[in-house]
């Protein structure tokens, strides 16, 4: 279990009803299946991902999120999660607000390119950020829609978004108090838990 | 073939006999006194019963869904792919269920079985049956198996329709529904095809308004021409290029010629058959009509046109499913148009919001509907990784 997802546990009530919007392996799902009985649907688009879904016991629906989530009935989720996804996404905006028609609640991670190491890569070198953690070129990345934590906390104010919960990580998973301080500086994994107003 | 069977294979197997002397009510409100059901079985039952799943057949399947009857059998059962030793539908776990539907041909009372008012075959007297009525009938054989709840009700096409009308009648019966390249109703475009295969046995001069037999006759070349045209409908365009055509090497050289390879290698110039396509559909089609029979193609395509369980509930499907209680797998191919992916979509989303457990793939596949009968590795794998995760949570066998 990867440290964000032991955040994102802690965010969702057991017993409730849970929508993983690129669930990946399956493992968050089959972890809060377990630990806190969710019922839980993870939609996913990679065939090597979905079968391993299905190994693990974890309900998956082949589908890709960037297409809409029209099959989806409003309220029918505790929670909708969006986890290292919102940057590969066409319409990120919209997606949210699909999650939160569908889902009372819903979590959000990306990764913050406020991020001291983003600046200091684009300022120095002048070029855009590559990392072992954002490994690709600009020219060939899934994630096509970088944010940082101050955008997405003024997209949250536009779209009348409530920010329930925020904390941010670095790429360890590991928070800090100065991260706290300064999430938008520090923080290279943020987590959002967000609602309706 | 005469010897040694391939290892991945039930091997020889032999059909019973079921006989039922209890009254089965029909949809229709008609009764069969009494009834028989043809059944085979692979694999061994464990010691509390939890180890069964039941393959439902489709169009023109029966009970013999794996292994061979004879040691000089061409061909195995209709889903060998699926069903054996090490495969998806591991005999060595589960005991599989397969039967002949009530209206079939291969053994089950049907068209060809003797009406006991009359004593002449029964023919078109033979009531019209639904999927509705064959679960209540594999309800039946499942007591008379002992068998308390399915691990598993598997089926493709018309199979995978009764596997969703078990998991609405009977909710409490199965662990676990597979639906396989299936639809929740049939389309009119469905329905116009099966209209074409009805209409061309049925202006058959042997047909004799379905008496044939007591004319010792068939109406071979009506159910000959059903076939041809639901065979085409099994088979996607790029299937039949792939099929019909050169292969890849020579299509790089000398680009696609889209499937349409001479038979003889030169055209006739008269109306005879000059491309593969035709001469594999007649071959089909006669292969077809020897082999089975044409009130039974009628009662079977009824069956697919009257499916829909949506309508006892103001046709919202969701609702159908209110009461089940199974995990579902739904899988559908990317090139099948017959019950397109999109049908199958059309069914997870009622699924999900009636909150049921579902998953879903969409395999991509070439093959087109015939897919779900093919080794296709993707379809072959998901099944298999789903099976285990049965066994393990409701076989007592599993360790």
């Amino acid at each position: 279990m990867r440290p964000d997802q032991e955040i994102i546990a802690q965010w969702i009530e057991p017993g409730s009803k849970v929508l993983d919007l690129g669930c990946g392996d399956g493992s968050l799902l089959h972890h809060l299946n377990s630990t806190r009985n969710v019922s839980s649907i993870g939609l996913e688009i990679d065939e090597v991902n979905i079968e391993k879904c299905i190994r693990n016991g974890v309900n998956v629906i082949e589908q890709n999120i960037d297409h809409g989530l029209s099959n989806f009935q409003s309220n029918s989720f505790d929670t909708a999660l969006l986890a290292q996804t919102l940057q590969a996404l066409s319409n990120p905006h919209l997606l949210i607000d699909e999650m939160l028609r569908i889902a009372e609640r819903g979590i959000v991670t990306f990764p913050n390119f406020g991020n001291w190491k983003s600046r200091l890569y684009l300022s120095l070198r002048g070029r855009m950020p590559v990392s072992k953690f954002m490994p690709h070129q600009w020219y060939d990345t899934p994630n096509i829609h970088f944010c940082t934590v101050k955008d997405f906390d003024a997209l949250c104010r536009e779209q009348n978004i409530r920010v329930l919960e925020r904390t941010v990580v670095d790429s360890r998973h590991q928070g800090s108090w100065a991260m706290k301080a300064w999430p938008n500086f520090l923080g290279e994994i943020a987590i959002y838990h967000i609602s309706r107003k | 073939m005469s010897t040694a069977f391939p290892q991945d294979s039930v091997g020889l197997v032999s059909p019973t006999l079921h006989k039922f002397d209890e009254e089965l009510v029909l949809r229709s409100g008609k009764v069969l006194k009494r009834f028989e059901l043809m059944v085979e079985t692979y694999g061994e039952l464990n010691a509390d019963r939890s180890n069964a799943i039941l393959v439902c057949h489709a169009l023109s399947g029966d009970h013999h869904a794996a292994g061979y009857h004879s040691a000089d059998d061409q061909k195995p059962g209709w889903w060998e792919t699926c069903i054996g030793p090490g495969k998806p539908i591991d005999t060595n776990r589960f005991f599989v269920v397969s039967l002949n539907n009530l209206g079939g041909c291969a053994g089950s009372t049907g068209p060809v079985s003797t009406n006991p008012d009359t004593g002449k075959p029964y023919g078109p007297d033979f009531p019209v049956v639904t999927v509705r009525d064959w679960v209540k009938s594999q309800k039946m054989l499942m007591e008379r198996l002992g068998i308390g709840k399915w691990a598993a009700v598997a089926g493709g096409s018309l199979g995978g329709m009764q596997v969703l009308r078990w998991a609405i009648s009977y909710p409490e019966c199965l662990h676990n529904a597979i639906v396989i390249a299936a639809a929740p109703k049939l389309s009119a475009q469905n329905i116009a095809f099966n209209e074409v295969a009805r209409h061309s046995i049925t202006s058959d001069p042997n047909f004799h308004q379905g008496r044939y037999l007591e004319h010792n006759t068939l109406p071979k070349q009506g159910l000959m021409l059903a076939r041809m045209v639901g065979h085409i409908t099994y088979l996607s365009d790029s299937a039949m290029r792939a099929k019909f055509g050169k292969s890849i090497a020579e299509f790089e050289a000398q680009g696609t010629n889209f499937g349409r390879d001479l038979r003889t290698g030169k055209l006739s110039f008269g109306f005879n058959v000059d491309f593969q396509v035709e001469s594999y559909l007649h071959y089909q089609g006669e292969r077809f009509s020897e082999n089975f029979d044409a009130n039974t193609y009628l009662l079977m395509t009824k069956a697919l046109d009257y499916f829909d369980p949506s309508v006892d509930y103001d046709g919202d499907l969701s609702k159908a499913f209110a009461n089940s209680d199974c995990k579902f797998l739904i899988m559908s191919f990317s090139t099948d148009w017959r019950f397109s992916p999109e049908r199958s979509r059309e069914l997870v989303n009622s699924l999900l919001k009636a909150g049921k457990d579902v998953s879903y793939l969409e395999i991509d596949a070439d093959e087109g509907h015939d897919a779900f009968l093919l080794p296709v590795p993707r379809y072959l794998n998901a099944l298999s990784a789903f099976l285990d995760k049965v066994h393990e949570e409701v076989c007592s066998d599993a360790s």
